[in-house]
């Protein structure tokens, strides 16, 4: 069963839709006990950094999903801003606390390209041999993003908009996308897949 | 880089589409749900619906309509039409809606803007700008085109972005339906004054029109009628503007 945090965010229907058309059956929680056992855990993206890691803290789940993260064989999914909350902080809000999983500070894009960022762009793993996908178009819709290349350990996806910027990072079962896989046509449906089934893409060697 | 979009939309009314549609190989041609899925199919990179209906009972069968082409569609979704109130914006995203397009109500109470975009991010919360070209000045409309604003849509789109808005969508009411191409001078006019992604709309008939446009500032086209003809599909028409060099998603 994946468990979808209920941050109290209005938009995850598409998310919720596309699990249905995988034939996963999924749930909302505010619940750290499952949040802790579950098999497959999703950090939706929400509007404002702000008011997810509050929302965050009213429920008490800070603790449950930092600990969830901190294990790379368990199945968890950050998408959006989710991928944003694992870092430490955002310029969008600079007194609000991130999960610290990774520490980098989320930076708005720079002034010279239309800001946010709405539709598809590249995604390119820079390290094939544990990356969950291939390189694809994703629907990206964000203002905000990661410049900095995460710790050792962890694996990622590059994107450019005035300039580089890094759209997914992995670790083990866990996965982040500034992306929205569930709004990226049939490729964004096989990242979806892919992380349910806990499956590395690795590239197809020609013959 | 960021890839130039083709919007197909689909103008609906009390669940069926509503403008002339001679799909052959679709068992239910004025069906939403089928001709989104076919659009997406066709590689459509997003789909804007709008609710052309006039009626509550009507607005209540539009979010069925929502919520049966969001469990088929991979590809963000656009509503639009007859939002008054932050709660008819919420209705909509429960529904399956990743963005909401707002119009008259936005010019009536700038405050909805704020509002929505606080509430589900900028990046949801789409302005739709109808305009006319009256006395040389981008002169707005509001209700469909019917009451014509003491506004700018020049300064609209500015002042929308200054409240909040993620996406301006600006449909030309001089060129909707004439099959004449996109309106350029008021494409420029809005793009330079303002820095969010800006869909154009009003008056497609092919792939050079569109070129015109992306030429002119746009981030995405609108077009209607062009697809739904079925004279070509939206795979061709972006097979060819790749051949002539715009960056699209094939």
């Amino acid at each position: 069963m994946i468990q979808i945090i209920n941050t109290g965010v209005a938009n995850i229907r598409s998310l919720q839709a596309a699990f249905d058309r995988l034939g996963q059956a999924w749930d909302l929680t505010e619940d750290a006990n499952e949040i802790e056992t579950a098999s497959h855990v999703v950090l939706p993206g929400v509007g404002a950094f702000a008011a997810a890691a509050e929302s965050l803290d009213r429920l008490s789940l800070r603790e449950a999903v930092k600990q969830r993260l901190q294990d790379p064989s368990k199945s968890t999914l950050c998408i959006c801003l989710g991928m944003q909350l694992l870092c430490d902080s955002s310029e969008e809000a600079e007194s609000a606390v991130g999960l610290s999983v990774i520490p980098e500070t989320i930076k708005r894009f720079d002034a010279d390209v239309p800001v946010p960022q709405l539709g598809w762009n590249a995604v390119t793993p820079k390290e094939q041999s544990t990356a969950p996908y291939t390189a694809g178009e994703a629907y990206f819709a964000n203002s905000f993003r990661l410049t900095a290349t995460p710790p050792e350990g962890w694996g990622y996806a590059e994107t450019e908009y005035g300039g580089t910027f890094v759209s997914s990072v992995w670790r083990g079962k866990t996965l982040a996308c500034q992306f929205h896989p569930e709004l990226s046509g049939e490729w964004g449906q096989g990242v979806l897949a892919n992380w349910v089934a806990g499956n590395v893409i690795q590239e197809q060697q020609d013959a | 880089m960021l890839k130039s979009r083709v919007i197909p939309c689909l103008d609906v009314n009390d669940g069926r589409v509503v403008k002339g549609v001679k799909f052959q190989n679709l068992r239910d041609a004025g069906c939403p749900v089928e001709l989104s899925f076919h659009y997406e199919e066709q590689g459509a990179d997003e789909l804007v619906l709008l609710d052309v209906t006039a009626t509550r009972q009507e607005r209540i069968a539009m979010l069925e309509t929502v919520d049966k082409v969001r469990k088929r569609l991979s590809i963000p979704l656009t509503v639009g039409g007859g939002i008054k109130t932050i709660e008819d914006a919420e209705r909509l995203l429960n529904a399956g809606a990743d963005k909401v397009s707002i119009n008259s109500a936005a010019v009536r109470n700038p405050d909805l803007i704020v509002d929505m975009a606080a509430r589900f991010g900028a990046q949801c919360t789409v302005v739709a700008i109808d305009a006319k070209t009256t006395d040389g000045e981008f002169q707005v409309l509001t209700r469909s085109g019917t009451e014509a604003e003491s506004l700018n849509a020049v300064e609209w789109a500015a002042t929308a972005q200054r409240l909040g808005a993620g996406e301006i969508l600006l449909t030309s009411f001089d060129r909707d339906g004439t099959r004449d191409g996109y309106d350029l001078p008021m494409l420029s006019a809005v793009t330079e004054a303002c820095s969010l992604p800006v869909i154009a709309s009003g008056g497609a008939d092919s792939v050079a029109h569109m070129i015109e446009a992306f030429e002119h500032g746009a981030h995405a086209v609108l077009a209607a009628s062009i697809f739904h003809d079925g004279n070509t599909t939206v795979m061709k028409v972006k097979q060819e503007l790749d051949r002539l060099g715009v960056h699209v998603r094939i």
